[in-house]
């Protein structure tokens, strides 16, 4: 069953294109992975499920969740599903903590808001945080965010967003601030918890073997367009759009040591500056003409012109 | 918690300490003879000046004369003004009451509608926040005296309203006496405050965890108060509170302009007829509130921020 579908969804900022034909649909409880380089667009897709765009930003196609389409919901309505439906985990736990109030007050806002009373809204908050392996509950509760480290911050994000028990949950790097060591810590909680409660992930990562091993498909994102999408157990085997290969070739473990790392040629493409035709042709070492004049359509896994041709 | 008041009750010691040499040894320097001024406008004879010099203890040395002071100071007696012939205690006693009641009444100005415009500002969109500005602009620039002189214009003397001078007497008239000369000692406070709060409620909007209290779907009232204000706050309660302790020292031109008897005006009288005894125990006063009405805000501030208690230990 779908549970979020986005539709020929383009954003765009005044004449700055952000996002310009994304197409996507997320199943309730699967996980499905963006990757990209950085500016490809992979927030602004995340957050326009919740609205959460730039003030001035113009919106056409749709993203429906549950079958509505989220741009006629009203305030209430919009309030509603942010509170119950959806939840973000962001990159940053510490700026995205209220630094001056309680981790107990941060993890039970929403439930209050929602007319749980105080002590009922705290037991669930302990019991959340006792999930996501936070120990000594009662103690966490009252303490305040610059009394946690980043790792344990990022776990009580992901206890918050677990407590209303939404059906989507949307995680833009939640990893990219922390440790390496924590890292994999708060990836596999997040994993362990939303496979248990088959909540469904839209993930967003740089690090394609990350999002390999926790998600169930990759979206690959570039200029704001989706390239690619391909289940993540054959991403190795069958990606076939030029920049996922790229990207999986620039990974450092595909160097032996001491070498130089491989990385993928010429500068990031911006929705912006992106050419009539294909978004990676300027970059592609098998572009034709053909790329440089016309879009290529997405035809089954990719948008691009050389499925056939490149091997 | 306990320590960190404890160490800023320290730092108000101190600083008072310091204060009060400074105070003391600025009027020791001061030219002019205060047992000429002491004897009266006429010739004095050597006898009579002699006399004058013993019992105020002017031909002692410096450390005998300040520790002469402090020691009146401490018990309570910081001795008798030489102009008026009357004990300090008594002249600051009669006219504190009024000059608290003006400090009261123009903070309760300055923190309810500057806070109240500067929210307002931030979060009113555009042709809101460009008209606040505008007024608080004025406001800044008009000095306390030139509003002064606006306010008697048009609401004493055109509209009669208010009156022109006086202290009043029994707490309705006061208020109704005290009402301009509030007004224009808080005018370009409140302008001040209200650009502060404006500022600070702007760059917690902005902020990330505002942004995320909103993707959690609280409604925005709630955001406001307990994400935004509360985290404004502090900043804001600082510049406040060096607003308040500051109006105790700039009653004295209100003060002066409606005729209102208080602090601030003895302050100017004194210090124009070199009245040192009143002059140096009213600055020291001053100096006192003000050390600890901030440290107040200090520790009201570590209330709200709790990262500012580890700070200091750090």
């Amino acid at each position: 069953m779908t549970l979020l579908e986005f539709e020929n969804l383009r954003v765009s900022l005044g004449d700055r294109p952000i996002l310009r034909n994304v197409t996507l649909s997320v199943a309730a409880g699967e996980a499905v992975g963006l990757v990209g380089e950085s500016g490809s667009g992979k927030s602004m897709t995340v957050r326009s499920v919740v609205r959460l765009l730039p003030e001035g930003a113009a919106v056409t196609g749709a993203v429906r969740f549950e079958g509505a389409d989220i741009a006629s919901l009203g305030a209430a309505g919009l309030r509603r599903m942010r509170s119950r439906d959806v939840a973000m985990v962001f990159q940053d736990p510490r700026a995205v903590v209220n630094p001056v109030r309680t981790v107990g007050d941060f993890l039970t806002e929403v439930l209050r808001d929602q007319g749980v009373n105080r002590a009922d809204a705290l037991r669930k908050a302990a019991g959340s945080l006792s999930e996501v392996g936070v120990d000594d509950a009662s103690r966490r509760l009252a303490q305040r965010p610059y009394e946690l480290s980043g790792g344990l911050l990022q776990r009580v994000v992901i206890a918050a967003a677990l407590l209303t028990e939404p059906k989507l949950i949307l995680a833009d790097e939640p990893t990219t601030a922390l440790d390496v060591t924590t890292q994999e810590e708060v990836v596999a909680i997040l994993d362990e918890q939303r496979r248990r409660r088959s909540v469904a992930l839209m993930f967003i990562t740089h690090d394609l073997e990350l999002a390999a091993a926790v998600c169930d498909r990759i979206a690959v994102m570039y200029a704001g367009e989706i390239v690619e999408i391909l289940p993540a157990d054959r991403l190795h085997t069958e990606a076939r759009h030029p920049y996922t290969r790229a990207l999986l070739g620039s990974r450092p473990g595909t160097v032996p040591p001491g070498q130089r790392l491989r990385t993928v040629p010429g500068v990031p493409q911006s929705a912006l500056t992106a050419p009539p035709g294909c978004v990676f042709a300027d970059r592609c070492p098998h572009a034709e003409d053909r790329c440089r004049d016309t879009r290529p359509a997405f035809r089954g896994s990719a948008a691009c012109h050389l499925l056939e041709e490149v091997r | 918690m306990i320590g960190f008041v404890l160490r800023k009750l320290a730092g108000v010691v101190a600083t008072v300490a310091v204060a009060s040499l400074v105070i003391f040894g600025a009027l020791y320097l001061a030219p002019g003879d205060p047992a000429s001024l002491l004897a009266g406008g006429q010739q004095p004879s050597p006898e009579a000046l002699a006399e004058i010099r013993e019992r105020y203890h002017l031909d002692d040395p410096f450390p005998v004369r300040y520790r002469h002071w402090l020691t009146g100071l401490l018990s309570g007696d910081p001795g008798a003004s030489m102009v008026w012939k009357e004990p300090v205690t008594a002249l600051i006693g009669a006219r504190i009451g009024t000059t608290m009641l003006l400090v009261a009444y123009a903070s309760l100005v300055i923190l309810t509608v500057g806070v109240t415009a500067g929210v307002v500002a931030a979060v009113g969109g555009r042709k809101v926040d460009q008209a606040l500005t505008v007024i608080t602009t004025v406001l800044m620039a008009a000095p306390a005296f030139v509003a002064a002189i606006l306010l008697i214009w048009v609401f004493a003397t055109t509209l009669s309203w208010f009156p022109v001078y006086g202290s009043g007497s029994g707490f309705v008239d006061r208020i109704h006496h005290l009402t301009l000369p509030a007004l224009a000692l808080s005018g370009g406070y409140l302008a001040y405050v209200s650009r502060i709060t404006r500022t600070e409620v702007r760059a917690e909007l902005a902020s990330d965890h505002v942004a995320a209290a909103r993707a959690r779907g609280l409604p925005r009232w709630t955001v406001l108060r307990r994400h935004v204000l509360r985290n404004a706050a502090p900043p804001v309660v600082a510049v406040s509170g060096v607003t308040v302790a500051g109006l105790f020292a700039a009653t004295a031109v209100a003060e002066q302009a409606f005729g209102v008897s208080g602090l601030g005006s003895l302050l100017v009288q004194s210090a124009a007829r070199q009245d040192l005894v009143v002059v140096q125990a009213l600055s020291l006063l001053l100096v006192t509130v003000f050390v600890v009405v901030n440290m107040l805000v200090d520790v009201l501030n570590a209330v709200l921020d709790p990262r500012l208690v580890r700070e200091g230990v750090a």
